[in-house]
C-alpha cells in the first residue's frame, strides 16, 4: 500500500480503504525499519499520530481539508517546524525548536497532511551528496534494491557490501530517500543549485524546483536567498502538481513571492506533441557526462521527435560560467546569512565566554563544519570592498547573462528544454568522499544550477536504469511561471518511459533491523 | 531680548573667548566650489595661526542624522514601536533574526521617508534599493543592518536654517545646507553593560525600528550652524509627524564629521564625532573638536581619521575604542527585498490597489505647512518680527499659546508677543518649565492683557500677577486676584470700606457661600 502514489492513497483514504491513523502508523514503522538509510533526523511520532487522528476525525465527519488530508509527508530539516526540532544537520542548531512553521509547512498542515518527520541533508544544505551533516550520510535506497544488487553481483561490485552503499545525492538526500523508500508520499526539499533535482534523479523520484517567487521561502533557513526555492519530491509528476497546487501563491511574509494568484491545475495525459518545441542545449554535452546518460538523453529527444514535436538544438553560451559564478554568489550570501548564528539569541553557544568576540568565534567554530566555515570565509573575501567589483558585481553580471540566454531561447519559440539532470548515475559513498565537498558540488550541480540562476522552473523525471541498475533522470526546464506546461510535458514523458519501480526486497536482506513479519506486511 | 531668547531656545552655549566657532561667520560654502577663504571673518583672538599671520583655519562640518520614524510598527516586522517598554517585550521572530524569517517593508515608514524627502526639497527616487551592512555586534542580531547604501529613497535636497550672527548676536541670517540623501534603515537593539558582573544585557525592543538617515553635505563650519540646522530639521520632522525627533529619547541622533584646513587648500582629515545625544551638546562637541584639531595641527601633529565620542561630563571628545581597525562593512544587496518602487500620479498603473502603492504626488499634496512657511505667515498675519516667529516655533507649543492669547485679547499682537517672549517665557525658563507645563494659561494671560489694555491694572501689576498662578491654586482667573487692591490702578476713587474685607473672618466664611 505504501508504494502507491499520493493521488492513489488519497483516493484510498477517501474511499475508506485505509484510515489516516493506520497509514501513519505504517509509515512510522517503516521509517523505523529503514532507519539505517538515515533519511530522517527527527521522527515526529507523537505529533504525526495526533495529526493522523485529527484527520481521521475529519474523514469520519466528512469534512476533509483537501487532497492532502491524512497523507504522510516529510520535510527537509532546513524548514522551520513549530515545536519540532529543526537542525539543518548542524551543531549550530542541534536542539533548536523553532516557535513558528515555514509557510510551506503550514500550508501542508492546513491541508491536513501528516508530518512524519524531518529529513537529513548536508549541513545547511551545502553539499551535493547528503554526506556532510552532523547526523551522518544518507544511504540511497537503491543500494538495497534488487535491480542494483543483481547487477552488482554479476559485476562483482559488492565485495564488502556494507561499505558499498550509494549516496543519494544532495542536499535534499533525506527527502529523496524517504520518498524513494516509500516511507512517505511526498517530501519537501530545497533547491538552490539542484539540491532537490540531484537527489531525486539519483533516487529515482520526481523532483520539482518551481519558479523563484512562486512559493514562499518564509521559514526556509536560507542558503542563497536569491536562488533558494522550496522543492517538491514525489513518486510521479501528477503528485508534484498536487503538492505544487497546495504550496504555490503569494505570501505577505515573503516579499519576493509574486502577487498574481496561482490557480492549481490538473495535468492532462494527452498532449499535442506537434505543437511542442523542445530545445536541446548543446552546451550540456559537458565533459564527464556518462555515455549512458548521453544515450538516454538522445533517446528522449527522439521520443519527442517521433511523437511529432519539434526538437531543436539551442545554445546557452553562458551556462558554462554558471558554476564559478555560483561559487561567488553563493558564498557571499552564505557569509551574510550565517552572520546571525552568533550564539546569542538561539542555537549553540560556546562555553568560552571571556569576551563577546571570543564567544562569537568559539561558537561559530564549534557550530559549523568545515564546509560552512569555508564558504563563509570565501564569501566574506568576495564581499570585501576591494574585491566587491571584481568578484561579486562581475558574478552578478554573469548571472544576468546566464538568465538572458534562457530568455533568448524561450523567445525563439522553445517551450521546454530537455537536459540531463546529473552527469551519471550515483556512486558509492567510498568513491564519493574521495573528492571534497566543493569539487563534488561543482561537478554535480552542472546541469541544474543555471535554472536557479535564472529562477526558472525545472523538473527531473526518472527515466531509466543504468547498466548498474541505478536510476538516471532527465531534466525539463520551462519558462518562468509556466509550471503547467512544464509538468504536462514531464507527465507525458513519464508515461512514455515507464520507469521501473524500485524493488526493495534487497533492503530486507540487508537485515539491519527489519523483522520478518514487517517485511511481509510491507511488500505483500 | 528676542535674540537672546532665540539663542537660548536653540540651547547653544555661548562660545568661550577664542572658541573657533567665532571664526566662522562667513557664508556657507559648497563642496562643489573651491573652499572660499573666509579670512574676512573675525578671527579668534588666541588662534596662533592668526597671530603668525598665516591664513586662519576653516572648519568643515557635515552631519549624519538618524531620525527614528514615528510609526506603529517596525520597518520590516509587525512588532510595536514604543519608548521605554519592558526589555525585549517588543520583539518579533524577525527582530530576533530567527533563522528563516524574512523582511516585509512597512509602508508607513516609506511614506514618512518620502514626506521628509519632499519637505527637504529632495528628488524622490522612484526606484530605490536595500542593502545589507555587515558587522558583528551583540545588539545587531542578524549580523547585518538593512539599509539603503546604493540607491536611497531620496537624494539632492536642501535645508535652510537661520541663526543669529554679529557681535551682539542680533543679526539674523539664513543659510542652506545641502541634503545628500535620505535612506531608510533599521535601528539596532540596545546593549546594557553591567561592569560589575562583566556581562552585557541585550534589549531588542529597538532592533528593527525604522530610521531615516539624513546625510547633510559638509556645508557648515561651526557648532552653532550645525545646531541651528539640526533644530530646523527637528521642527520639520515634528511638523510632518514623520519622527517625534526627541533627542533625549534617542529619536534623533547626530553624528558630526569635522575637519579643518587652510582656505584654498584641500580639506583636512576628518573625524567623526558620535554620541551627541542632546541638542545642548551638539554645538559644544563640534566646536571642541574643531578647536582640538586646530591645536593638534598647530602643534605639528596630525588629525587621524577616527571616530571620537563626546564626553559631556568632561566637555571634550575622546577617541572611541577601535573595534577591529578599519571596518569593512561588506555591503551586499538585500536579496529578500525587491526594489522599492514609488509612483506618481502619472506613472501609477491603472487598477492598482492603493493600499499597496505609495504615490508621491498624493503625499506632496497633503504636506502640512512647514516651519518656514508658518513663520512667514506669523510675520504677515500678526506683524511680528521674523526673530519672534522663530522663537514661537522653536518652543514646543508656544505658537499655539500665542495664537490662543491673541484670539482672546484686544491687545495688538505686536504687544502680545512682547509679553509672551519677554515675560512669560523668561518666567518659564526661570523655573525650567515647558510651555505645556505653564501655570499661566492662555486664557489667564489674555484676561490679564485685557485688563492691562483697558487700563485697569499697570504693567508691573500684570507682571506680578503672572507670577502668582505658580502657587498651587493658581488657576483662578485674574479678575478674582484683582481683589488685591494694591494692584489696581486708581481709575476713579473707590470707597471700599475696610471692614467689608476685614470682617470676613473664618468663622463667618460660611455665610458668604
Amino acid at each position: 500500500m505504501l508504494r502507491v502514489s499520493l493521488r492513489e492513497i488519497s483516493a484510498a483514504l477517501k474511499e475508506g480503504r485505509v484510515s489516516p491513523t493506520e497509514l501513519c502508523q505504517r509509515c512510522l514503522s517503516f521509517i523505523k525499519a529503514t532507519k539505517f538509510l538515515n533519511a530522517y533526523i527527527t521522527i515526529a511520532e507523537d505529533t504525526a499520530l495526533k495529526q493522523a487522528e485529527e484527520s481521521e476525525e475529519r474523514y469520519r465527519r466528512g469534512q476533509i481539508l483537501g487532497d492532502l488530508d491524512g497523507i504522510p509527508v516529510a520535510v527537509k530539516d532546513n524548514f522551520n517546524t513549530a515545536g519540532i526540532e529543526t537542525t539543518c544537520a548542524s551543531n549550530m542548531l542541534k536542539g533548536y525548536i523553532p516557535p513558528y512553521s515555514a509557510t510551506v509547512v503550514q500550508k501542508l498542515l492546513d491541508q491536513g497532511a501528516v508530518l512524519l518527520g524531518k529529513t537529513n541533508l548536508d549541513e545547511f544544505a551545502m553539499g551535493s551528496g547528503s554526506t556532510d551533516g552532523i547526523f551522518g550520510p544518507v544511504r540511497n535506497p537503491w543500494s538495497y534494491s534488487r535491480q542494483y544488487r543483481e547487477k552488482s553481483v554479476q559485476n562483482s561490485h559488492i565485495e564488502n557490501e556494507d561499505s558499498n552503499w550509494l549516496v543519494t545525492g544532495g542536499s535534499s538526500g533525506g527527502s529523496a530517500a524517504a520518498v524513494s523508500s516509500f516511507t512517505c508520499f511526498a517530501a519537501l526539499g530545497s533547491d538552490t543549485g539542484g539540491s532537490t533535482r540531484n537527489p531525486a534523479a539519483h533516487c529515482g523520484v520526481v523532483g520539482l524546483k518551481p519558479t523563484y517567487g512562486l512559493i514562499s521561502r518564509h521559514g526556509l533557513i536560507p542558503l542563497v536567498n536569491s536562488m533558494d526555492v522550496p522543492g517538491i519530491l514525489t513518486r510521479c509528476v501528477d503528485d508534484a502538481a498536487i503538492v505544487l497546487g497546495v504550496l504555490a501563491g503569494h505570501d505577505p511574509k515573503d516579499s519576493t513571492t509574486v502577487q498574481d494568484p496561482f490557480k492549481p491545475f490538473e495535468l492532462t495525459s494527452f498532449i499535442d506533441a506537434s505543437k511542442l518545441c523542445i530545445g536541446i542545449p548543446k552546451e550540456y554535452h559537458a565533459p564527464g557526462l556518462s555515455s549512458e546518460t548521453l544515450a538516454l538523453w538522445s533517446k528522449a529527444a527522439d521520443l519527442f521527435e517521433n511523437a511529432g514535436a519539434k526538437v531543436i538544438e539551442v545554445s546557452l553560451p553562458h551556462t558554462r560560467y554558471s558554476i564559478v559564478c555560483y561559487h561567488v554568489l553563493c558564498t557571499a550570501e552564505v557569509a551574510s546569512n550565517m552572520a546571525r548564528f552568533d550564539g546569542l539569541e538561539y542555537g549553540h553557544r560556546s562555553s568560552m565566554d571571556k569576551s563577546t568576540e571570543v564567544m562569537y568565534a568559539a561558537t561559530r567554530r564549534e557550530g559549523f563544519n568545515d564546509v560552512v566555515r569555508g564558504r563563509i570565509l570565501s564569501g566574506n573575501y568576495f564581499l570585501l570592498k576591494q574585491n566587491y567589483e571584481t568578484y561579486f558585481i562581475k558574478a552578478q553580471k554573469v548571472r544576468r547573462l546566464i538568465a538572458n540566454d534562457f530568455v533568448n531561447v524561450f523567445r525563439n519559440g522553445i517551450d521546454v528544454l530537455l537536459t540531463p539532470t546529473t552527469l551519471s548515475d550515483t556512486i558509492p559513498y567510498v568513491e564519493f568522499i574521495k573528492e571534497d565537498n566543493r569539487t563534488r558540488s561543482a561537478q554535480d550541480d552542472i546541469f541544474t544550477q543555471a535554472a536557479n540562476m535564472a529562477g526558472l522552473p525545472a523538473i527531473t523525471v526518472p527515466t531509466a536504469l543504468s547498466e548498474k541498475g541505478l536510476p538516471i533522470g532527465l531534466q525539463f526546464i520551462g519558462r518562468a511561471f509556466q509550471e503547467q506546461q512544464l509538468l504536462t510535458v514531464a507527465k507525458w514523458f513519464e508515461n512514455q518511459v515507464k520507469f521501473p519501480m524500485i524493488q526493495l526486497q534487497g533492503m530486507m536482506d540487508h537485515g539491519h533491523t527489519i523483522c520478518h513479519h514487517q517485511k511481509s506486511a510491507f511488500f505483500s | 531680548m528676542a535674540a537672546s531668547i532665540l539663542r537660548r531656545s536653540l540651547l547653544i552655549p555661548r562660545c568661550r573667548a577664542g572658541d573657533v566657532a567665532a571664526l566662522h561667520s562667513g557664508p556657507s560654502r559648497r563642496r562643489a566650489q573651491a573652499p572660499e577663504p573666509i579670512a574676512s571673518g573675525r578671527r579668534a583672538g588666541n588662534c596662533p595661526a592668526g597671530e603668525r599671520g598665516v591664513a586662519p583655519w576653516v572648519a568643515v562640518v557635515g552631519l549624519e542624522i538618524h531620525a527614528q520614524i514615528s510609526s506603529n510598527s517596525k520597518l520590516f516586522s509587525g512588532s510595536q514601536v514604543q519608548f521605554a517598554a519592558p526589555p525585549n517585550s517588543l520583539v518579533s521572530f524577525f527582530d530576533a533574526s530567527l533563522p528563516g524569517t524574512l523582511p516585509a517593508l512597512n509602508r508607513r515608514c516609506v511614506e514618512a521617508a518620502v514626506m521628509t524627502g519632499l519637505a527637504l526639497n529632495c528628488s524622490i527616487n522612484k526606484k530605490s534599493l536595500f542593502d545589507r551592512k555587515h558587522y558583528f555586534y551583540a545588539d545587531l542580531p542578524a549580523g547585518y543592518q538593512i539599509t539603503q547604501q546604493r540607491l536611497p529613497v531620496a537624494v539632492n535636497g536642501s535645508l535652510s536654517y537661520s541663526l543669529c550672527v554679529g557681535g551682539k548676536k542680533n543679526q539674523m541670517v539664513t543659510r542652506t545646507v545641502r541634503i545628500k540623501q535620505i535612506q531608510l534603515e533599521q535601528d539596532s537593539g540596545k546593549s546594557l553593560h553591567d561592569d560589575i558582573r562583566s556581562q552585557t544585557l541585550i534589549d531588542l525592543n529597538r532592533a528593527g525600528v525604522g530610521l531615516m538617515e539624513v546625510v547633510m553635505e559638509p556645508d557648515m563650519s561651526s557648532g552653532e550652524e550645525a545646531a541651528a540646522a539640526v533644530r530646523e530639521l527637528q521642527l520639520i520632522l515634528q511638523t510632518l509627524g514623520s519622527s517625534q525627533a526627541i533627542m533625549a529619547e534617542g529619536q534623533l541622533r547626530v553624528d558630526a564629521n569635522v575637519s579643518v584646513h587652510h582656505p584654498g587648500e584641500a580639506y583636512g582629515v576628518r573625524t567623526e564625532v558620535k554620541n551627541i545625544n542632546s541638542a545642548r551638546f551638539l554645538a559644544r562637541a563640534i566646536d571642541y573638536e574643531i578647536q582640538r584639531q586646530i591645536k593638534e595641527l598647530e602643534n605639528g601633529g596630525t588629525v587621524m581619521n577616527e571616530t571620537r565620542a563626546f564626553d559631556y561630563k568632561l566637555g571634550c571628545t575622546i577617541p572611541m575604542r577601535d573595534k577591529e581597525g578599519k571596518q569593512d562593512y561588506r555591503f551586499m544587496p538585500e536579496p529578500n527585498l525587491p526594489p522599492l518602487i514609488l509612483y506618481d500620479t502619472k506613472s501609477l498603473p491603472a487598477n492598482t490597489n492603493h493600499q499597496q502603492v505609495v504615490n508621491i504626488d498624493w503625499i506632496r499634496e497633503r504636506l502640512p505647512d512647514l516651519p518656514s512657511v508658518r513663520r512667514v505667515k506669523l510675520v504677515e498675519q500678526y506683524g511680528i518680527l521674523p526673530e519672534h516667529s522663530f522663537t514661537l516655533l522653536n518652543e514646543d507649543g508656544l505658537m499655539e499659546f500665542f495664537e490662543n492669547v491673541v484670539r482672546q485679547t484686544q491687545m495688538n499682537p505686536k504687544k502680545v508677543i512682547g509679553w509672551i517672549l519677554n515675560d512669560m517665557l523668561g518666567y518659564l525658563k526661570q523655573y525650567n518649565l515647558k510651555v505645556k507645563e505653564s501655570p499661566v494659561s492662555s486664557l489667564f494671560l489674555a484676561d490679564l492683557l485685557n485688563l492691562l489694555e483697558r487700563g485697569t491694572i499697570s504693567s508691573s501689576a500684570a507682571n506680578q500677577l503672572q507670577v502668582v498662578p505658580s502657587a498651587p491654586s493658581g488657576s483662578c482667573p485674574p479678575v478674582l486676584l484683582l481683589l488685591e487692591p494694591s494692584l489696581l490702578l486708581p481709575t476713579k476713587p473707590r470707597n471700599m470700606p475696610a471692614a467689608s474685607r476685614s470682617s470676613v473672618g473664618p468663622g463667618q466664611a460660611g455665610s458668604l457661600r
